[in-house]
């Protein structure tokens, strides 16, 4: 099952016809969190909003996430070792206030799991191509010099 | 230090990517009492033995919503009254700018940590924290622009 999502705050309607029309092609299921919809799909399972255990549970058993360029759903493919395909809201299209999820596309660019897809094509490839490499839980290096730091203030010092 | 002398950090985030960023900074309060906040239902937090944390809902709002920013406010100033924090931390968003100005009311000394995912320019509450908290901080080392912006490093 591919389980795809679009965050907590904003309706994200291109990736969801994407994934509908994609769908009959794909050869596996797929279920979709979608926040508010116009227009009923006719290939995926949608769900307007899920309960925070029922997501986790959508989310721990699919073979392959697809989801906006959100931090939270970055987090949590790392933290379950999920392959990730995140596809960035863009601002021209009225889909966030601003253009933030491709800078985060293009950071997390690199990084072995997270797959970018900037446009529809490349979304219809990656899932094609899958299995793919799964997202790692191994906390970068820089965040421990963050954490000793909070630590640090927190304790009256100066960090 | 005793039980009774431990510190209280209040902890306080949206739901969504701002709350798994805060899940990764309350690790940095070791050997304080975390108490969390938080706008959406359901979700929970742990307390370092695994046990569930305390996690309090308040009203989530935007800057276009005044009235229901002043509900959260009453919430926020109820918990800052009840469990005195010594510290407030936020991740975002205007939820959790908030909190960091009620937590001043109250004595507390605040951080702002903005997302990771503003790697181009700080939120708009990121800004407006700059005037508000103690240590303001963003996690992209080509941002820490201005002497009060600081950079440390980066959760994920």
């Amino acid at each position: 099952m591919i389980f795809a999502t679009v965050g907590t705050q904003l309706p994200f309607e291109r990736l969801i016809r994407a994934l509908d029309r994609m769908a009959p092609a794909i050869g596996a299921p797929v279920i979709a969190q979608t926040g508010a919809l116009s227009f009923a799909p006719a290939h995926i399972e949608t769900h307007s909003v899920m309960a925070p255990t029922e997501f986790d549970e959508r989310f721990r058993s699919a073979e392959l996430i697809v989801a906006h360029a959100g931090i939270g759903t970055i987090l949590m493919a790392k933290r379950h070792g999920k392959p990730l395909i995140i596809f960035p809201r863009r601002a021209a299209l009225g889909e966030h206030r601003n253009d933030h999820q491709i800078a985060t596309a293009r950071s997390f660019a690199e990084e072995i799991g997270v797959h970018v897809a900037y446009e529809e094509e490349d979304l219809e490839r990656l899932i094609s191509e899958r299995p793919l490499a799964p997202a790692s839980d191994a906390p970068p290096a820089e965040r421990a010099p963050l954490l000793q730091a909070l630590n640090a203030f927190a304790h009256g010092l100066d960090p | 230090m005793s039980e009774m002398e431990r510190k209280t950090v209040l902890a306080v985030a949206s739901g969504g990517g701002h709350w798994q960023q805060l899940m990764l900074v309350a690790q940095a309060f070791d050997g304080f009492d975390v108490r969390y906040a938080t706008t959406m239902e359901g979700l929970t937090a742990a307390e370092p033995d695994g046990s569930p944390a305390e996690v309090t809902l308040i009203r989530d709002f935007n800057r276009s919503n005044p009235l229901v920013m002043l509900k959260a406010a009453r919430q926020l100033m109820a918990l800052c009254r009840r469990v005195r924090p010594s510290v407030v931390v936020s991740t975002g968003a205007a939820p959790g700018l908030l909190a960091l100005a009620v937590g001043k009311l109250y004595g507390a000394r605040t951080i702002w940590i903005d997302s990771v995912a503003n790697s181009e320019k700080l939120s708009m509450s990121g800004k407006t924290a700059g005037w508000i908290c103690d240590l303001w901080v963003t996690q992209w080392p080509h941002l820490e622009k201005s002497p009060k912006l600081r950079y440390f490093g980066r959760l994920l």
